[in-house]
Parts: structure tokens; sequence; C-alpha cells
């Protein structure tokens, strides 16, 4: 066990206030917000609990939560198993190391406004490199008519745009493995797939702790991308939740429905995530548990 | 046997990149393009090659000082956040204190608020202090997501070594500081370096935010790029070059942290 020691408070605190300064007012500002029916910033009338029950019972949101749902599923389904094997074929010295990793993180580079109009020219079959490639194979693709290829498309964009974040993560989080690891599991004879499963893995378990929450998170409130790719459409196929929210929040002018909704919509982040974290810290402590038996 | 696998794996890595570099290939070549060869024709190559796209972008300061701008304010924050993020990683990884694990959960949820609604109070904060329109203010305002990101990344880093190594300095007579930089920092290299990318490249491309606290002094290049979006049609092309432009500081910074992510654990006696 970590030794208790109070003193460690000081060590923390830089990093607590340097964060509250710009995290706490807003959040209370929102609170405050979510209560009143704001007619004009002058005329406020508090009415509890109400926005909140009206977005509950909202439809549309409903439908939303789970388009949001299923996407994110699927993003980190793709992007961490894909962004594991990646670390693991990235070269790990020399100079095509350095070129790998230099090629490998570009895409994360790109403003997200630019990433969406880039694919939107992208994925065109009359004058874009994806869409008419596609058309040369006989695939009848469109990602402004199909509501499939649309959801797709921004999948693509987004397993695109993000594997080289948990890629990075992995590799770095490989290359802090100590070579005597290595030996020792060499003079026992395990297989790639044993070195993997009980040398690897274990030690990856802190940055995929961080790249599965990081991923999580931020394809939950993802915005600009497919609001530049698609505008949403066909219909609702790509309308994801913080897309929704905006829509409500630029075309009402009331500030407290919107307030209420993003304090829910928080909180549905905060408890997937608080119970992601949970499991894998569960399944990270177990793992160690069974591998100290042996 | 291994020759095998190491021709599946550098298979799998030629694939991936191919995947991961045709939309770059396609902007850099949409960039030497005009407008309308964009639109009209297919072209693996530009046709009618023009550098009039980038000459947009550096004749004019309302452009280029974009750069200049976000610049700025990612070093600032970039400095801030690793320096603040360093001995916290420390005290999470080796203490146990009143409220550590609220506290590190905490932080992360900070990340967790959709932008949309809470871009007024933001607002509103920032006027009241006077500080509306400078590079100090975003490079704050980036901190409420950059600083959590480096405080769980070190911390993962760090749990990995092992704590016999601080026991053991600590006995050899070492201070805090002096082992702290000396023997501690050099063994988590990889993860200061993949934290410092991170906060770099998530404050570099950030657009609500950095928009919403700028309007001339610090507008960031993010948002000059958004004005190729106008009533007479879209300037793909000069988007295109803009876009290849933001590419590069990024790969500048990662070519010089490149061997603090390759290297990692370089101490052999441990």
């Amino acid at each position: 066990m970590k030794p208790i020691n109070q003193k460690a408070w000081w060590l923390v605190l830089p990093v607590v206030i340097c964060v509250a300064f710009s995290a706490v007012l807003p959040l209370m500002t929102v609170v405050n917000y979510s209560v009143q029916d704001i007619i004009s910033p002058e005329r406020r009338v508090f009415v509890g609990t109400e926005w909140f029950a009206a977005v509950m019972r909202d439809e549309e949101l409903h439908a939303a939560l789970w388009r949001q749902l299923t996407f994110s599923l699927a993003v980190l389904a793709v992007e961490i198993p894909l962004g594991i094997a990646l670390a693991l074929s990235m070269p790990a010295r020399g100079w095509r190391a350095s070129l790998v990793l230099v090629l490998v993180a570009l895409s994360l580079l790109i403003p997200w406004n630019v990433v969406g109009t880039i694919w939107q020219i992208y994925g065109r079959a009359d004058i874009g490199l994806l869409g008419a490639a596609l058309a040369w194979l006989g695939v009848d693709y469109s990602y402004t008519g199909d509501a499939t290829d649309a959801w797709i498309t921004v999948l693509a964009m987004d397993v695109w745009h993000w594997t080289p974040l948990v890629a990075l993560l992995c590799y770095a989080g490989l290359r802090s493995i100590p070579d005597a690891y290595y030996q020792a599991a060499r003079i026992d004879g395990a297989s790639r797939l044993a070195v993997f499963r009980y040398i690897q893995l274990p030690k990856l378990r802190g940055v995929l702790m961080i790249a599965v929450l990081l991923r999580f998170m931020d394809s939950f409130m993802i915005y600009t991308e497919p609001f530049v790719l698609t505008g949403g459409g066909p219909g609702n196929a790509t309308t994801f939740l913080s897309q929704y929210l905006t829509q409500k929040a630029v075309g009402q002018f009331d500030l407290g429905p919107a307030a209420a909704f993003s304090l829910i919509y928080f909180l549905i982040i905060l408890l997937l995530c608080f119970i992601l974290y949970n499991w894998m810290q569960r399944v990270g402590t177990a793992d160690r548990e069974g591998a100290g038996h042996e | 046997m291994n020759e095998a696998r190491f021709r599946w794996r550098t298979l799998f890595l030629l694939a991936y990149l191919l995947f991961a570099l045709l939309p770059i290939y396609w902007m850099v070549n949409m960039s030497f393009k005009t407008n309308q060869e964009i639109l009209a024709s297919f072209t693996l190559l530009p046709q009618q090659f023009t550098w009039a796209n980038y000459a947009t972008i550096f004749t004019d300061a309302s452009w280029y000082s974009g750069y200049i701008n976000s610049l700025i304010y990612v070093a600032i924050n970039m400095v801030i956040s690793i320096a603040v993020a360093l001995p916290a990683a420390y005290a999470f990884s080796r203490y146990s204190f009143l409220g550590d694990k609220h506290v590190f959960f905490w932080l992360l949820t900070n990340r967790m608020t959709p932008p949309a609604v809470f871009l007024l109070p933001f607002f509103q904060l920032y006027t009241t202090l006077g500080l509306m329109d400078t590079h100090i203010a975003v490079a704050l305002a980036h901190l409420v997501f950059n600083v959590p990101l480096a405080v769980w990344i070190l911390e993962g880093f760090m749990s990995g070594v092992p704590r016999e190594i601080d026991e053991t300095a600590y006995i050899d007579g070492y201070s805090f500081p002096r082992f702290f930089l000396t023997l501690f920092l050099p063994l988590i290299k990889s993860g200061v370096g993949v934290a410092a990318f991170f906060c770099f490249m998530f404050s570099w491309v950030e657009l609500l935010l950095a928009r919403t606290l700028t309007s001339v002094d610090a507008k960031p290049i993010v948002s000059v790029m958004t004005r190729t979006v106008s009533a007479s049609g879209m300037d793909w092309a000069v988007l295109a070059a803009a876009g290849t432009l933001t590419i590069l500081p990024g790969a500048v910074v990662i070519w010089f942290v490149r061997h603090y992510i390759a290297k990692g654990f370089a101490m052999g006696r441990v």
C-alpha cells in the first residue's frame, strides 16, 4: 500500500487551483441558468426542476442519446484494438521509429473543422479520392444520400482522426517496459501471445485506461467533424447528442432548458466514465492478484 | 517464424499508414489547386499548379498572425500544464492522502462538459477579469482540459516505476528536488513526451473556447480559418493550404519529443 502523507496535498494544490479557476465558476453559472426561465437578462423566473423534467421527457433526445451511445461504443470497439495493434507493429528504434511516429501523429494535428471539410471533398464520388475509389470498385456509396454510408463515413473519419491517440499512448507505454522483462520471458520460452498477455497488456493498463476514457468522453461530445461533414444528416442519422444540444441552445434563445440539457448530458458522461473506470480498475486488480498466485 | 511475423507487421503498418496518409495527401493536393479545379474535376496531381493559396496566407497579416497567436498561447499552456502536473502526478502515484481518489477522478470530469452552453459563462468570467482577447486567457481556459490529461498520463507512467527507486535514492542522501529532476524524470521521459505532445495537440486544435475568448489581438488560426466559409461560397483551396500549414508546427513538436517517446526506460540497472 502507498504510505499516507497528508503533505502530498501541497504537490496537488497548484493543479486544483489551475483547474478550479476555469471550471468551477462556469459550472455553477450553468447550474444557475438551469433552474431559471431567462426571458431577458433582467427578467428571470425561478422554475426549479421544470426544465430537467422537460428534457427527460424529450423523445428526440432519447433517440439522439441511443445514436450517441452506439457511435461511442463503435469508436471504442474499433480504435482501441487497432491502436494497440498499431503500437505493437511500430518500429522500436532508429530513424524508422522517428519517421513512423511523425506520420502516425499527423492526423491528430489537423483542426477539427478542417478534418470535416477535407473528408467532405475526399468522400465525394466525382472529385474525392475515397469516393472515386469506391465508385471505381463498384460500391454504391454516398455519404450525403444514404444514412448507413453517412454513419460509416463519420466513424471512419473518427477512426482515421483519433486512432493515433490510442497508438501513441500504447507505444509510449510499451517503450517503458524494461528489457529485463522480455529477457526473462525469452529464457522461459514464452510464446508471443503469452508475452502480450502477461507482460505487455498488464503494463499497458494505465495508458489503456486513459485511452479508453478519453476516447469515450471525446467521442460522446463529438460535434465539429460530423457537423461540417454531414450537418447531422441525412435525416437524423448523424445528429449526435452535442449537435442536438446546440440546435436547442441556438434555436430557442432560452438558456434555461439548454443548461438543464447540458447538465444531464454531463452527468450521463460522468456516470458512464465512472462505470468504465471502476470496471477497468477491477479487471486490472483481479489480473494482478491472478498473476501473483501463479 | 520470426521472418513471417516481421513481414505481417510491416504489411499491417504500411496498410495503416496508407489509410492515414491518403486524406492528408488529398488535402495537400487540394492546397496546390485552384478552387475551380478542385470542384470541376478529379485529378491525382494539380493540373494547374499554383502557390496562390499559400501566398494568400503569407501576405495577409490577419492570416499569419493567427499562427503566431496560436503558438503563443499553446506554448504558455503546455509549459504551465506540465509544470503543475508533474508534482501532482507524483503525489497521486506515491502517497495516500485525504480525498486523493476523489480529486483524481474529479480532475478528469472537467473534460466532460459539453461546450455549447459553457461558453457563455467562460466569456463572462474572462470579461470580468479583463482578460478578454489576450493569449493568457486562452492558455488559462485550455488548462481545464490539458492539466487533467497531463496528470492522468504522467500518473500512469510514474506508477510503473517501482517505489524502491525512491526509497533507495533517499537512503543515498538525495534531496527530493534533486532525486526528482536527475533520477526520476529520466525514467518517465516517454510519459512526459506524450503528455507534452497531447497538451500541444489539444490546445492547438481547440476551436470553440479559443474563438469565444478572442476577437482581434489573440485570434487563433483555427478561428481565422472559418472565414474561408463566406456568403460567396467556400474557399476550399485556401482552407486546404491553411490546414496543411497547421500540421507543420505539431510535426516539429513531435520530431523533438520523439526520443522521449521512443526510448523510454533507458536505465538498465533497475
